[in-house]
């Protein structure tokens, strides 16, 4: 015993020390979330980004991802060109002394706990597969950057709007057909905007749940009535020769409607309504 | 013997290609696709025969054939046996002249300017391999030379894909460094058979020349072979064939390795035989090659090359101990 006691000694003092430090931070972290709304919000995924855009209140939100300035995918370009972009890198994201980092459940778990570690609060949203769950998320937002009210509003339009738009089902087929064949099954939100609209989705009909590939063959024997292709990107890519195989163009030229799917199918916010709008009026012209 | 031995070739040919025809995951039955096919009677099954499956696999019999006989010329010119168009960068080179051509639009604005860039890769890595390996092809040099041309072409193939502005470009590095016959389309068809064509008239119509370089180069001039004449027609048959095969269905490697060495013992060591039978036997290969990608993984697109390297290296490995033996390297 004597003999480790001058072992123990300073090891328990380490500890000691380590306590201290995680109560002074946990005193830190609940003042933080006592002293009201984060005056600092950096957002590093491209739908935080768009959640946080329409719910900030001005100059609460300082920094957006570089990806809301991609016109391919981003659908608030302007709006995302008044903020300044971060890159989603730790050391930058950090550099901007956030009180609050929006991010998503994909983000880089190296750079979120790299933030946690140095005392940034990391708030991390779900993807959404579903038109339902964007209501929550908007709420969850809302909530994060103390601006409830604006969100209850936002999610009130949004569901008001959504049962407008709601689309008698059909019996028109829809596939959606991006780079790599790739395309979404049931559960998913590119599914869900197809149903909204009004079309059944060929890819559910294979027995697709959620993202996935459908080799073209496949795709083609199930015959939709409507393909909707992903964007193209610049540059080329042997990815996205698909899009334009003579046998979708094939497909698509049996009918005079075709879509694209475009930013407005990525993020589970109040844009997806403009995706459906626009799909519903194909199918009913069509 | 030579006739059995090309009954046999045609006909595993022609099995291979109804086989290629007929194996797809859309769920065809053989007579539902053979009718699509000949008198297209359905749309859906219609499109999956015509666009889908026929390009598929007409180009494995196309790039098979160019690289077979690439492969064979090759190695007839050098008369060396480890002479082949992917292990020394020629079509490591093709692709980095296809990727710059995709990349820089160009081959956006001009549909042939896609196998005239990979054709131009091909011809500049031939000229840098027979620079360097010398007329009579020694091993070491030519084995050096070409790994240094394909790890150049392979790393600046990835560099151009990687700043690309194209998200999915740098993932496309397995591609051009494997291949594939996935989603090929008749376009694919159309801008690499005549390049292929030509290449092959031009190389089937050496075969005498390179018989009589058997003997050595100076036999082979007294016996009134022009070397430089040869030289050009190998130079533009091989690139002409490997770079349109690989700017459609990117770098193979090993066909030219393995299918030569197979039929050397069967048909003879005369070049004039052995070309053709290349051809034929380089076409077996990569249609049974890309039928296998499908059985063994039909979800995925397992590369072309993944299945011939793993024939081909011990292969080559099993060349390099025999070389070494004879006391030639």
């Amino acid at each position: 015993m004597k003999l480790t006691a001058p072992l123990t000694g300073p090891s328990t003092l380490a500890l000691r020390r380590v306590s201290k430090a995680l109560g002074a931070a946990l005193a830190l972290w609940a003042g933080a979330a006592l002293a009201g709304p984060p005056e600092r919000v950096v957002s590093i995924n491209l739908c935080t980004d768009q959640l946080a855009m329409m719910l900030a209140a001005p100059g609460q939100l300082i920094s957006v991802s570089h990806i809301s300035h991609d016109p391919n995918v981003s659908v608030m370009l302007e709006q995302a060109q008044n903020y300044p972009v971060n890159y989603g890198q730790g050391e930058e994201v950090f550099q901007l002394s956030p009180d609050l980092v929006l991010a998503g459940t994909f983000t880089s778990s190296y750079t979120v706990s790299l933030l946690r570690r140095l005392g940034v609060e990391v708030a991390q949203l779900p993807i959404v597969n579903s038109l339902d769950a964007i209501p929550d998320n908007i709420l969850e937002v809302g909530r994060l950057l103390g601006r409830e009210v604006e969100a209850i509003a936002l999610v009130a339009q949004f569901e008001a709007d959504l049962t407008a738009l709601r689309a008698d089902s059909s019996d028109m087929r829809a596939a959606l057909h991006y780079a790599n064949n790739y395309t979404s099954g049931e559960r998913s939100l590119a599914h869900e905007i197809l149903t909204a609209a009004g079309f059944a989705n060929v890819a559910a009909e294979a027995g697709l749940v959620g993202g996935g590939t459908l080799a073209m063959e496949r795709l083609v024997m199930l015959m939709p009535d409507l393909v909707i292709s992903g964007q193209p990107y610049p540059g080329a890519s042997r990815s996205e020769d698909v899009l334009h195989h003579p046998a979708m163009d094939a497909l698509r030229a049996r009918h005079a409607a075709h879509a694209l799917a475009d930013a407005e199918w990525v993020c589970g916010t109040p844009a997806v309504l403009r995706a459906i709008a626009r799909l519903a009026m194909l199918h009913e012209g069509g | 013997m030579s006739r059995v031995l090309w009954g046999v070739g045609v006909a595993g040919l022609v099995g291979l290609s109804v086989a290629s025809l007929l194996i797809g995951p859309a769920g065809l039955t053989p007579l539902q696709a053979v009718s699509a096919l000949i008198r297209g009677d359905a749309l859906a099954e219609t499109l999956v025969m015509r666009e889908i499956r026929l390009p598929r696999a007409i180009l494995a019999v196309l790039v098979g054939a160019a690289l077979g006989l690439g492969g064979a010329a090759m190695q007839g010119y050098l008369r060396n046996p480890l002479a082949e168009p992917g292990l020394i960068g020629v079509s490591g080179s093709a692709a980095l002249g296809a990727v710059l051509a995709l990349q820089t639009g160009l081959a956006a604005a001009h549909v042939l300017a896609l196998p005239f860039a990979a054709l131009a890769g091909a011809v500049l890595a031939v000229l840098i391999i027979l620079a360097l390996a010398g007329p009579r092809g020694g091993s070491i040099t030519l084995i050096l030379a070409g790994i240094a041309v394909s790890a150049l072409a392979g790393a600046l193939t990835s560099l151009v894909l990687n700043l690309s502005p194209n998200p999915f470009a740098a993932s496309e590095i397995v591609f051009w460094m494997m291949g594939s016959l996935q989603d090929r389309s008749m376009i694919h068809v159309w801008i690499s058979a005549p390049f292929i064509g030509l290449g092959a008239l031009i190389l089937l119509s050496q075969g005498r020349n390179f018989d009589a370089l058997t003997l050595g180069e100076d036999a082979a001039a007294s016996m009134g072979v022009h070397l430089g004449r040869l030289r050009l027609a190998l130079v533009l048959g091989v690139a002409s064939m490997v770079g349109a095969a690989t700017a459609v269905a990117g770098a193979i490697g090993f066909v030219g390795l393995v299918v030569p060495h197979i039929l050397r013992p069967l048909v003879g060591a005369r070049p004039s035989a052995l070309l053709p039978a290349s051809a034929l036997g380089g076409a077996v290969l990569v249609l049974m090659a890309d039928i296998a990608v499908r059985v063994i993984l039909p979800t995925r697109d397992l590369k072309l090359g993944v299945l011939t390297a793993i024939v081909g290296a011990p292969l080559f490995l099993h060349l390099i101990y025999k070389t070494r033996l004879q006391g030639q390297l």
